[in-house]
C-alpha cells in the first residue's frame, strides 16, 4: 500500500511497489493528462513534478514516493491557466499536443528555478521530444515569459 | 465534349466562382444527419453545418485532428462564406458513418486526376480500396486525413460551398418572414439584416425555417476582396485542451471495467508464432488471459503495467517467414543493381531523351535514403469491445469511416454491427492512414478473444518502432550532360520504387532532353506514406543532383536554378524570396555554408535556404533555415507557418539522424535511445515567409518537408566540400580530412 499525494489529494494505492508512477497516475487515479511516450525516460511526455522538481514518471517506482508531493498537468493551477499555459496559447505552441503536458511541466519547473533562462540554459534543461517540431514557438513563449512583468 | 466527370463535379473558374454544381445534401439526407448527430436545439442547415437556437454554429469536420489545425482552418472557410460570428463557431468530428463521407475530398482529387487508373491515385489514398479506385463511388466513401488535402479539397470543395449555401437559405427564410425581396437583405456576423427597415434576425432564429429549403446548387462564393475570416491568423480552437491535459486522445479512452493489453509481434515481418510458454505469467496478479494470434502474443490484464511487464517476460518463438536472412545491406545491394541495370520502366521522355546524353560533358551520381519510422509521440493503440455480436472501437486514425469498415472486416461483421469512435491523435505523419492499421486489427482480434469486456491495446514504443509501415528506402541514379555554357541539357534518372512510378520524380526545370524511369524492388518490409510521401525522397535526389550540376557547371546554385526556372514564375518568385530573406550571396566565415533547394508538392511550392557551421572536428550545426512558401490562397497564415516550421524540424531529424535498419529480417532499432530524435538544443532558427498567389490552393502539412534535406546537404557541400549522397547525415564524416568531393 502506497500513500500518494497527487494534486493535493491523498490516494491510498494498492499496487506492486515497482509499478511506475506514470501508470498509477493514469490507470489507478485516472488522470490521463500525463502521457506515455517511450517508457525509458527518453521523451519526457510523462513529466510531472515531484516535490516541485520535474521528473519522468515512467521510470519512477511508486514505492519510492511515500509522502511525496506530486503535481500533474491537471493540478498545475488551482484556478484558471498558469502564465506558462497562457503563453502556450498566446504563441500557439501545440500542434498534436501529445507532448505538451510534459513540456509544460518541464518548462514550469525550470522557470520556477530560473525565471530568465538563456537559450543555452533552456536547451540544456528541456530535453523533451516533440515530433511536431514546436520548438521555435516554445523558445518564443519562454522568451516572452522571461520578459514578463507581474 | 465535356466528359461526364467534368459535368458532375464541376470546376472552379479563375476567380474562384463555382462553374458547375456541387453535390449538396438533399433534405432527406439532412433529416438523417439530424437524427444521428444533432442535439434538440440545433439542426443541420446544409452539409457539415449545424446552427443552434442560441446562434452557435457547429462545423462538423469529416477529418480527424492530428495537430495540423484543420478544425480551425476548415471552420474558418465555412464561417467565412456563412458570414458567421467567429466567437460563436465551434467544430466537432463527424461521426464515422457513410452519411458523413467526404465527397469533397473525392471531388477535389478527381478534378486533379488525368485519368482514373489506379496508377494516378494519390499515395495517401492508395490503401483505402483493395481493388484500385476505378469507381467514383468508391472515392466517395472517405474520411481520410492525409495528402495535405483538408483545406485544398474539403475546404475549397466542401466547407466554403456548404457555408455559402446555408447563408443563402438563411437569407431566403428572413426575406420570407419580412415579405421582402431577398436582394434587399444582407448578412453580417450571424445575423440577417434588412437595412431599409432596420430589422434583423439572428441565425439561430432563422435556422429552423432555413433548413426546410433545398440547398442551392450554385451558391455565390465570396471574392477574395470580401474575405473577413479567411487570411486571418485566428487562434486554433483545439489548443486550449492541449495545454491543460484535457484533450482525450485514443490512449486516454476509459471504459467501464476496461482491461489492458500488451503485445509481442513477430520481429521478422511475416513471421508466424511457433510456440510460447505462458506458464511464466499465468497466475500472476491481474493477468487475465494470454491470447495467441498467428503472428503475435497478447497479454490481457487488469492494468497496463501488469500486461506490459508480463509480455516482456514471455519468450515467444516465431519463425522467420522466409525473410530472416534479409539485411539493410542486402536490400541496398539489390537497389543499386536495379538502378544500374536496364530494366527501368520509362515514365517520361522529353526531347531526345537518353540519346542526348552522349553530347556535352556528362556526369553521374547515385543517391539513397533509408527506411524511416513515423514515431508519433502517441504510440499506436486502440480500445475494442466485442459484446452480443456488436463491436465498438475507439482509436485515433486518419480515417474514421475507413477504420470502421476495416474493423468490421477484421471481425467478419457487417458495418451496421460496428461502431467506431474517432479520437484525436498524438501525431500521425502518415502512420495512421488506411493500409497501416495493424494496431486496429490486433485490438479487434484481442477483443474477439475476450468478449464482453473492453480491452485497450497499447503498443510499447519498441513495438511501435518495430512494427511500423516505413518510409521506403530508395536508390536513385542520375546521369546529366552539360552544354557549353554549363547549363544542363540532358537529365536521365532511374529510381527504385515499391509500388510504381512516382510523379514527384518529374522536375520543374526547363531541361530539353529528359528520361525518367523507375524499377521495382520488392522487399518483405512493409512501407507506407510518411509525411510528404515520395516528395520526401525525390526532393532530396533532384535537388542534390541539380546542385551538383550547378557546381560542375561552375555556377552559383541559386542563379543556376533561376536560369532553369525562367518559364515558371511562381517557382521563381518563391526561390527568389527565400534567397533574398536568407541573404544569399553574403560572405560567410570559413567552415560555414549555405544551401538552397526548392520543391513543389501537394500543389504548394516551398524553397528553403539552410545555413550550417562545421567545426574543426567535423561537428555539424544547422544554424538557420529560411523558407518561402506559395500555397495559393492562405486560409490561416499563422497555422500555415506553424506547419512549415514543424515540417522543417521533422525533416531535419530525418536528414541528420533518421535511419531504420534491417538485421536478420527485423528492425534493429527499438526506442528513442537508438532511433534518435532531435530536441530543443538542435532546433535552428526557423523563418517562414509566405508569398500568396493566385495559384491553385495547395496543402500545408507536408510541403515543408522535402526541401530541407537537400538544403542542408547542399549547405554542407558549400561549407566543407563533402557531398552527402546517402542519408542520414550522421553516417558521414565531415572532418577536414574527409574533404573529398563525395561521401558515398
Amino acid at each position: 500500500m502506497v500513500s500518494l499525494k497527487v494534486n493535493g489529494a491523498v490516494h491510498e494505492i494498492e499496487v506492486e511497489d515497482e509499478t511506475p508512477l506514470l501508470w498509477v497516475i493514469r490507470d489507478e487515479i485516472g488522470l490521463t493528462g500525463t502521457k506515455f511516450g517511450c517508457g525509458i525516460a527518453q521523451c519526457g511526455a510523462c513529466t510531472v513534478h515531484i516535490n516541485g522538481e520535474a521528473q519522468r514518471s515512467c521510470v519512477i517506482p511508486v514505492g519510492s514516493l511515500q509522502d511525496a508531493e506530486i503535481t500533474t498537468i491537471e493540478g498545475l493551477s488551482t484556478s484558471g491557466l498558469t502564465h506558462v499555459q497562457q503563453a502556450w496559447i498566446d504563441h500557439q505552441v501545440p500542434q498534436c499536443g501529445y507532448c505538451q503536458s510534459g513540456m509544460i511541466m518541464a518548462i514550469s519547473a525550470l522557470l520556477a528555478e530560473n525565471g530568465d533562462p538563456t537559450d543555452e540554459e533552456l536547451a540544456a534543461a528541456i530535453t523533451n521530444i516533440c515530433r511536431c517540431g514546436t520548438y521555435p514557438r516554445i523558445r518564443a513563449a519562454v522568451r516572452a515569459l522571461a520578459s514578463r512583468e507581474d | 465534349m465535356p466528359t461526364r466527370r467534368t459535368i458532375v463535379l464541376g470546376t472552379f473558374g479563375a476567380a474562384g466562382a463555382l462553374v458547375v454544381g456541387y453535390a449538396f445534401w438533399p433534405s432527406s439526407r439532412i433529416r438523417r444527419a439530424n437524427a444521428m448527430d444533432a442535439a434538440k436545439d440545433e439542426r443541420f442547415v446544409s452539409n457539415w453545418i449545424k446552427i443552434a437556437n442560441d446562434d452557435t454554429v457547429t462545423v462538423v469536420i469529416p477529418h480527424c485532428d492530428m495537430g495540423t489545425g484543420i478544425f480551425t482552418s476548415l471552420s474558418q472557410m465555412a464561417a467565412e462564406e456563412l458570414d458567421a460570428d467567429w466567437n460563436k463557431v465551434t467544430a466537432e468530428t463527424a461521426p464515422s458513418d457513410p452519411l458523413f463521407a467526404n465527397g469533397a475530398l473525392a471531388e477535389g482529387f478527381i478534378l486533379s486526376q488525368q485519368d482514373m487508373s489506379g496508377r494516378d491515385i494519390p499515395p495517401f489514398l492508395r490503401g483505402t480500396v483493395a481493388n484500385g479506385f476505378r469507381m467514383v463511388a468508391e472515392y466517395m466513401d472517405l474520411q481520410v486525413t492525409g495528402g495535405s488535402s483538408a483545406v485544398r479539397a474539403t475546404g475549397m470543395f466542401g466547407m466554403r460551398l456548404a457555408g455559402a449555401a446555408a447563408r443563402e437559405m438563411l437569407l431566403k427564410a428572413a426575406a420570407r418572414r419580412w415579405d421582402v425581396d431577398v436582394a434587399s437583405c444582407e448578412t453580417r456576423s450571424s445575423r440577417v439584416i434588412h437595412k431599409a427597415t432596420q430589422r434583423e434576425f439572428t441565425y439561430g432564429e432563422l435556422a429552423g425555417a432555413a433548413s426546410d429549403y433545398e440547398p442551392p446548387t450554385h451558391p455565390r462564393l465570396k471574392d477574395k476582396s470580401e474575405f473577413r475570416l479567411i487570411g486571418r491568423p485566428l487562434q486554433r480552437i483545439d489548443i486550449p485542451g492541449k495545454v491543460d491535459g484535457s484533450t482525450n486522445y485514443g490512449i486516454d479512452v476509459i471504459q467501464p471495467d476496461m482491461l489492458y493489453a500488451a503485445i509481442r509481434i513477430s520481429p521478422v515481418f511475416g513471421g508466424k508464432l511457433k510456440s510460447v510458454d505462458t506458464r511464466i505469467v499465468e497466475g500472476r496478479r491481474g493477468i487475465r488471459q494470454v491470447v495467441k494470434l498467428d503472428d503475435a502474443v497478447v497479454v490481457v490484464a487488469d492494468r497496463y503495467w501488469r500486461a506490459k511487464a508480463a509480455a516482456a517476460d514471455l519468450d515467444p518463438q516465431f519463425d522467420g517467414g522466409g525473410h530472416d536472412k534479409v539485411t539493410s545491406a542486402s536490400i541496398a545491394a539489390r537497389r543499386l543493381e536495379a538502378v544500374r541495370g536496364r530494366d527501368a520502366k520509362i515514365d517520361l521522355t522529353r526531347g531526345e531523351g537518353i540519346d542526348a546524353l552522349a553530347r556535352g560533358t556528362s556526369f553521374a551520381a547515385t543517391y539513397s535514403v533509408p527506411y524511416l519510422a513515423h514515431s508519433p509521440m502517441e504510440p499506436m493503440n486502440a480500445t475494442a469491445l466485442y459484446k452480443d455480436g456488436m463491436l465498438e472501437v475507439w482509436s485515433g486514425t486518419q480515417d474514421g469511416l475507413g477504420s470502421r469498415a476495416f474493423c468490421a472486416k477484421a471481425a467478419k461483421l457487417s458495418l451496421d454491427k460496428v461502431a467506431f469512435h474517432l479520437q484525436p491523435m498524438g501525431g500521425g505523419f502518415g502512420r495512421r492512414l488506411p493500409g497501416q492499421w495493424n494496431f486496429l486489427e490486433y485490438a479487434v482480434r484481442t477483443a474477439l478473444a475476450v468478449p464482453g469486456v473492453p480491452v485497450k491495446l497499447i503498443f510499447t514504443r519498441e513495438q511501435d518502432t518495430q512494427h511500423d509501415y516505413y518510409r521506403p528506402n530508395v536508390t536513385s541514379a542520375f546521369w546529366g550532360s552539360l552544354g557549353p555554357e554549363g547549363l544542363v541539357r540532358t537529365w536521365v534518372n532511374t529510381y527504385t520504387t515499391d509500388d510504381g512510378a512516382n510523379p514527384q520524380a518529374h522536375i520543374p526545370y526547363d531541361i530539353p532532353n529528359q528520361q525518367i524511369g523507375s524499377v521495382k524492388v520488392a522487399t518483405h518490409v512493409p512501407t507506407g506514406p510518411w509525411r510528404s510521401v515520395e516528395a520526401s525522397w525525390h526532393g532530396f535526389f533532384v535537388e542534390s543532383f541539380v546542385d551538383e550540376l550547378a557546381h560542375r557547371g561552375g555556377q552559383d546554385p541559386f542563379e543556376y536554378r533561376r536560369a532553369l526556372l525562367r518559364h515558371a514564375p511562381r517557382h521563381l518568385a518563391v526561390l527568389e524570396l527565400a534567397a533574398q530573406k536568407a541573404g544569399w550571396g553574403a560572405p560567410m566565415a570559413r567552415g560555414r555554408g549555405r544551401g538552397i533547394a526548392i520543391v513543389e508538392s501537394f500543389k504548394t511550392i516551398v524553397a528553403q535556404v539552410a545555413e550550417v557551421t562545421i567545426d574543426a572536428k567535423g561537428a555539424l550545426k544547422v544554424d538557420r533555415v529560411v523558407a518561402a512558401v506559395d500555397t495559393g490562397l492562405v486560409v490561416n497564415p499563422d497555422g500555415l507557418k506553424a506547419q512549415i516550421e514543424g515540417a522543417i524540424f521533422f525533416a531535419l531529424t530525418a536528414a541528420l539522424k533518421g535511419e531504420i535498419t534491417i538485421d536478420q529480417g527485423a528492425v534493429a532499432q527499438s526506442n528513442f535511445n537508438d532511433y534518435e530524435m532531435l530536441r530543443l538544443a538542435d532546433c535552428p532558427e526557423i523563418e517562414v515567409h509566405l508569398c500568396e498567389s493566385d495559384g491553385e490552393v495547395g496543402g500545408a502539412g507536408e510541403p515543408g518537408v522535402p526541401p530541407l534535406a537537400p538544403a542542408v546537404t547542399n549547405a554542407i557541400f558549400a561549407a566543407c566540400g563533402v557531398r552527402v549522397r546517402n542519408l542520414p547525415i550522421k553516417n558521414h564524416s565531415l572532418a577536414p580530412s574527409a574533404s573529398v568531393t563525395t561521401s558515398e
